[in-house]
């Protein structure tokens, strides 16, 4: 157990730090939602709803998030592969998702910077109050939605690889998440039909919890929703992950690119 | 006459099919087909939520706007390409013309934005139910015409940048993000801060989508001419400038002998 936690806090530091020195990383992670948090705000002003600028804030931060988690996750193996680095990943003795999982969640942890600089652009440029509901819920909250989102990535690592083209299905996939899970739209406004999709993501649950800890509500509901969703995500992952590794060790497609 | 014409238009296009790997159809339909279309979803759905402007104002205005991925990035690739390729050295030691190597390049480009802008304009506009009058589409078309042409003006100077600089897709993100606030694609650049306008009427797109949201509610071509020659004429001062750049990091790799650094 306490090999396991040590090798998830190496892994998930190396990781971050890591990302952290990609340009491409940090530009999704704190440059670009700053773009459409800067957009929001003053549609939000114009539209003059109270409250809307934390809103629209904590939503352009968790876009943030999500796109960390779906380039960096979706292309984890691949990546690996390219550097080389993927016949050690799969050929230490700790089982492969004690590795790949604090790679995953540290992609979902980059997009921190994306809430961070999401609320100090806000906060220095537009008079955005700082001022938290349930401050408390929110510390739980924050790292509850990156968790989850963290978990989904290990579900994304697993099954992008098995697709040759897994870029560009990431490219496909930033928008209509964004969209659906109800980051800068209300859900009621989007067709019935979406509801589904939106429940089994943890976004959704992530940002109404982050969100009614912020603004004001009760949060527990969605924490703990995002949270089981996360489990799900981990079963989910654990399988799809080792069928992967089953897969590349009978077909010797490990390093093939 | 008869080369520089062939370097222009053939060269122009072998170039770009050889360098452009997002022409295969498992890159192009999700990055130039489908995404653009939830911009304009998630942007119309933003509008309504926080009760402002019409769903049309965002369709034309993102429509016109995600031109500028083609534009800039494809821009970018099809010279800057050659040197991840190692093929740059053969282009510059060729005696070809550097205006129809550089500028015949360009017109897959342009012509590859205007279908980006056009398609999308028509397929989120059916889905939305917004109407579209069949007599203002050839005006429209003109429109995008102008303005694909003013942004891969814009995309010359990133290609310009890019023969120096590694992280081009990094650059390109980033004046993409520059470009959904400044060319009024989300917002009406009335409201924004006296620099913000100032900048915003100074960079490519934003006469162009001000003109097709004029034409597309009943206006003639006539009446957004104005907002055309601005247009054109920023297209080419952003052309000229990209030009020159081009020139100026051929020298400035010649002398440092810096040409294939990566």
């Amino acid at each position: 157990m306490t090999h396991a936690l040590r090798l998830f806090w190496t892994g998930w530091l190396f990781n971050v730090k890591n990302l952290t020195m990609s340009g491409f990383f940090m530009l999704n992670a704190a440059i670009l939602p700053v773009f459409y948090a800067t957009i929001a705000y003053y549609m939000f002003r114009t539209g003059a709803r109270p409250g809307s600028l934390l809103y629209a804030s904590l939503g352009a931060g968790m876009m943030g998030i999500w796109s960390s988690t779906l380039f960096g996750s979706g292309g984890l193996i691949q990546w690996q592969r390219w550097q080389g680095t993927l016949e050690y990943v799969i050929g230490v003795p700790t089982p492969l998702i004690l590795v790949v999982l604090p790679m995953t969640i540290a992609t979902a942890s980059i997009g921190l910077y994306s809430v961070g600089a999401t609320l100090a652009w806000g906060w220095l440029i537009f008079d955005l109050p700082l001022h938290l509901a349930h401050p408390v819920w929110f510390a739980v909250a924050l790292p509850a939605a990156v968790l989850s989102l963290g978990l989904l990535g290990l579900v994304l690592a697993s099954t992008f690889v098995l697709l040759r083209n897994a870029n560009s299905l990431s490219n496909l996939l930033e928008y209509p998440v964004w969209l659906v899970t109800g980051l800068l739209v209300g859900l009621s406004l989007l067709p019935g039909w979406t509801r589904p999709i939106s429940w089994v993501l943890a976004p959704t649950w992530g940002i109404r919890g982050i969100r009614q800890a912020a603004i004001g509500g009760d949060p527990i509901v969605a924490i703990a929703v995002c949270l089981g969703l996360g489990a799900i995500y981990l079963v989910i992952g654990h399988f799809t992950l080792r069928y992967f590794e089953r897969l590349a060790r009978e077909r010797a497609t490990l390093a093939l690119a | 006459m008869t080369v520089s014409l062939r370097i222009f238009f053939i060269g122009g296009l072998t170039a770009y099919r050889g360098l452009i790997n997002w022409l295969s159809p498992w890159i192009f339909f999700p990055t130039l087909v489908i995404a653009p279309i939830f911009q304009i979803l998630l942007f119309v759905y933003i509008g309504r939520n926080a009760g402002v402007q019409s769903d049309e104002f965002y369709v034309i205005g993102n429509a016109v706007q995600y031109a500028s991925i083609p534009c800039l990035f494809a821009m970018t690739q099809a010279i800057s390409g050659e040197r991840s390729q190692q093929t740059l050295t053969y282009i510059l030691v060729t005696p070809a013309g550097r205006l129809p190597l550089f500028l015949g390049r360009a017109l897959p480009v342009i012509a590859n934005a205007m279908l980006v802008a056009a398609f999308s304009l028509l397929v989120s506009g059916l889905i939305l139910g917004i109407e579209v009058p069949v007599s203002a589409w050839p005006a429209i078309g003109l429109v995008i015409f102008v303005a694909t042409f003013s942004c891969t003006g814009l995309g010359l100077i990133c290609a310009g940048i890019g023969l120096r600089v590694r992280e081009t897709a990094v650059l390109n993100n980033v004046i993409f993000g520059l470009l959904l606030i400044f060319t009024g694609a989300n917002l009406r650049i009335a409201e924004l801060p006296g620099w913000m306008q100032a900048i915003s009427y100074r960079v490519p797109l934003t006469h162009g989508i001000e003109a097709a949201r004029r034409v597309a509610n009943g206006a003639s071509l006539g009446d957004v001419s104005h907002l055309l020659v601005s247009e054109a004429a920023i297209g080419v001062v952003y052309t000229v400038l990209g030009y020159q750049l081009l020139l100026f990091m051929e020298r400035e790799s010649r002398k440092r002998a810096s040409l294939q650094v990566a």
